[in-house]
């Protein structure tokens, strides 16, 4: 079961691995801000902050955006980090995978 | 109208999973669509997936409810979606073929990893069909006026076709119909809330379905001397009085008393008989009256009809007191049901509830068309003032049981920051411990949907129904946008039904369909259509997860044979129609549970099980098969030992939910940590034994 790759393509898969980490311990910071704030600071949470909206729904309006943010960052990040030659390779790997579906 | 659009959706659904359903063929085709669906539909339908009825009906009914902290899931729902595209979608894709105890499994080939994996599937996927069940069931009631448990029957049978039908192919494309459903109309109602804007006139639109009128509550002047009111009504006299204590301080919240009175009544042209009650009318017959169901009574040479209802008391603000009207449900001893005190029979119901009592001056009775950044900070202003629904239970003396339906003024702001569902702030007189309860809850709620949703059966076999990894992350890039964007329309759609008079004060989750029909029947129906399509939707997902789990998993390493890929769909075939049958009892047994809430129990149980085992073999080399076995297996038991020892469990066992063994509802917090750390002790204690066992090595 298990395929022989390239030593280029193992370090290419933890390039990958490690900016998933990275950028999920971010947004998860920025996600216990919110819990923290909420359970330490509640009447902080209903005062104005951004244009007349309070700051609960400003923050969880924000967590949501933020998400859809970080998303099409990641897929940037990850699209400049394959090199040309790489491509080739797990387009290979998208053979071998399809196969194994059927 | 709602019965043709809800026919032509079935139609359609049914259409879409036969056609699909013949391109699949053999294990793959079944059970993973032969892993060619192209990413974009793919995203799509996750979005059509994950987005169940907790999400469109739950969360709406939440926020209309509860304000701010219905949102706190939308919030979290959304948030567990950064684990599953940035640690998970790939590596999932990279590993396995079939289901996630195939990635799990990958490196140590152990069946005991497939046994346990493939049974925590099936526990999470019975876990979150009972939301899905729940939800079905209180949509079709209202709908197509038939019982909860023929609606819940009528969905699982038409699940039931969609799975055996084309499997996984055509769960796909049902999900992808939905989740593009879903999105369009949730954009509708918005926009059509934020053009309507906001007004103190409940009901803007004339409504015309009998029984679910909005009603302003009359108001009387009272005499109170803090024994027996005395009140300016017909005939009237007290019969019962009901407080509301608070537990902290053992002080009377509030305080409800049972009237006894006289109402007129009129003729109608074909000789029955009108009252209105609750401001609707009700018609009745000489009938009703021999059957003793109604009483009526001679005052002065006229006729009167006496009912029984209770009232609020509260301050009128200028140091005096007056009586207001609630709505009620009184089942007596023989199981005789009464609304608003007539008999339920005689075509009696609740009325609808919410609406704005009061908005900032600048805008007096209504503020005209409003920009979606507007609307909230006008509903969070201090000066609006918003009519929230509360509810007191309890029996009588004459073993009758009680339900009161009252409404309670609240300012804006507080209706829109976190607190309602769980206090944060100790209130006047409150000790500080029940607000750490609160709080714990409240972190445990955030931290499972967090650490859940990528744990979840029925998304992760999406990321096999595609054909690589770039594509298993590209789709879950579309669905964290299409989801991302539904969430924040759940807050429109909550804000917008309470603000538009639109809440059946018996079912929260009803808040959304009702919402559209204030704006006509039209929208109603379609709405009421694709919350059903919702349904069908997740469930087919979750029960694909379920008969994939048991053909693929259980089976071949219980009975320890290499089966035919024929005889696999088979079984996948059988245990979709166990699963679904399931579902339709237990559906049935939980009707009356909130279904955000039930489906925050899921989440407990798929991040406890699945989500420790998931992370370390991906990313912690020392792991060992054993350890994974333990996890899995202490996260299935915590959890869901937790829930059914928890308060609200032990409410409906029928018993005082202050006396639970465990004073959380939320396990989450709990039982997460415990399965991470039987994972890496029994881990590390493993490779202990082995190195004592090699010391040349």
């Amino acid at each position: 079961m298990s395929r022989q790759l390239p030593a280029d393509y193992e370090t290419y898969e933890l390039r990958k691995i490690k900016i998933g980490i990275r950028m999920t311990i971010l947004y998860a910071l920025v996600y216990a801000g919110f819990i923290f704030l909420a359970v330490s600071q509640p009447d902080w949470m209903g005062l104005p902050f951004l244009f007349g909206q309070n700051l609960a729904i400003t923050y969880g309006l924000g967590l949501i955006l933020i998400a859809i943010f970080f998303a099409l960052v990641y897929n940037y990040l990850l699209s400049r980090l394959v090199p040309k030659d790489l491509e080739q390779k797990t387009a290979h790997n998208k053979n071998t995978s399809k196969e194994k579906g059927n | 109208m709602a019965i043709v659009v809800f026919i032509i959706f079935v139609i359609l659904i049914l259409a879409i999973s036969f056609r699909s359903g013949k391109r699949s063929k053999g294990a793959g085709g079944y059970f993973v669509a032969n892993s060619s669906i192209n990413w974009g539909v793919n995203g799509i339908a996750f979005a059509g997936s994950y987005l169940s009825v907790a999400s469109f009906l739950g969360i709406c009914g939440l926020i209309a409810f509860f304000g701010y902290d219905g949102f706190l899931y939308s919030i979290g729902f959304l948030a567990g979606w950064i684990i599953a595209l940035f640690v998970i979608a790939e590596p999932m894709k990279r590993r396995g073929t079939f289901t996630f105890s195939d990635a799990l499994n990958e490196s140590f080939k152990r069946p005991g990893i497939q046994l346990a994996a493939g049974l925590s599937i099936l526990v999470v996927s019975l876990f979150y069909i009972v939301p899905q069940m729940v939800g079905a069931g209180v949509l079709m009631e209202p709908l197509l006026g038939i019982p909860h448990a023929w609606g819940v029957i009528i969905v699982g049978a038409v699940v039931i076709l969609i799975v055996t039908s084309g499997g996984m192919t055509s769960t796909t494309y049902v999900q992808f119909f939905n989740g593009g459903l879903l999105l369009t109309f949730a954009a509708v109602l918005t926009v059509a809330v934020l053009a309507r804007g906001l007004q103190t006139d409940a009901h803007p639109v004339p409504v015309n379905i009998s029984g679910l009128e909005n009603y302003d509550y009359q108001q009387v002047a009272v005499e109170w001397d803090g024994e027996t009111p005395r009140v300016d009504l017909l005939g009237v006299s007290v019969q019962d009085r009901y407080a509301v204590i608070n537990p902290n301080t053992g002080q009377e919240d509030r305080v409800f008393f049972l009237l006894s009175r006289l109402v007129d009544f009129g003729a109608t042209d074909d000789g029955d008989y009108i009252v209105r009650i609750k401001g609707h009318p009700v018609q009745f017959q000489d009938s009703d009256f021999q059957a003793g169901m109604l009483n009526f009574e001679s005052l002065d040479g006229r006729d009167y009809l006496r009912i029984q209802d209770w009232w609020q008391l509260l301050p009128d603000g200028d140091g005096g007191y007056l009586l207001e009207e609630t709505q009620s449900r009184v089942i007596s001893a023989s199981r005789n049901t009464v609304v608003n005190g007539i008999p339920e029979e005689i075509f009696s119901h609740m009325r609808l509830v919410g609406g704005i009592a009061q908005l900032p001056q600048e805008f007096g009775q209504s503020t005209g068309s409003l920009g979606p950044w507007k609307i909230l900070s006008v509903l969070s202003d201090e000066e609006t003032v918003l009519n929230r629904p509360g509810s007191a239970s309890f029996q009588t003396e004459s073993g009758e049981q009680v339900t009161i339906h009252y409404q309670q003024a609240i300012e804006g702001s507080i209706f829109m920051r976190p607190g309602l569902m769980f206090p944060l702030e100790p209130r006047p007189g409150e000790s500080q411990t029940a607000t750490l309860l609160n709080r714990l809850n409240f972190i445990s709620l955030l931290a499972t949907l967090f650490l859940g949703t990528a744990a979840l059966p029925h998304i992760l076999i999406r990321y096999y129904t595609v054909p690589d990894v770039d594509a298993a992350r590209k789709s879950t890039i579309v669905a964290i946008a299409g989801i991302g964007l539904f969430y924040v329309l759940t807050m429109y759609l909550g804000v917008g039904a309470i603000a538009n008079g639109a809440l059946n004060p018996e079912s929260n989750n009803m808040s959304a369909p009702l919402l559209a029909r204030s704006f006509g029947e039209v929208l109603f129906a379609i709405i009421s259509g694709i919350a059903f399509t919702t349904v069908l939707a997740t469930m087919s997902g979750l029960i694909m997860a379920a008969s994939g789990a048991v053909a693929h998993d259980l089976m071949t390493n219980i009975i320890k044979r290499d089966f035919s890929e024929k005889t696999k769909v088979l079984t996948g075939r059988i245990v979709s129609v166990v699963v679904g049958v399931l579902g339709i009892i237990l559906g049935i047994m939980f009707k009356e549970m909130n279904v955000s809430f039930l489906v925050g129990w899921a989440f407990a149980v798929a991040a406890s099980a699945n989500l420790p085992s998931l992370l370390v073999v991906l990313f912690w080399k020392k792991a060992t098969a054993n350890g994974i076995i333990a996890s899995i297996l202490t996260g299935i038991v915590s959890s869901v030992g937790l829930i059914l020892l928890s308060p609200d469990m032990w409410a409906r066992y029928g018993l005082n939910p202050a006396n639970a063994p465990m004073p959380l509802n939320q396990p989450g917090i709990i039982s997460i940590p415990l399965s991470f750390l039987v994972l890496v002790a029994v881990s590390l204690l493993g490779q202990k034994k082995r190195a004592e066992a090699q010391p040349a090595s």
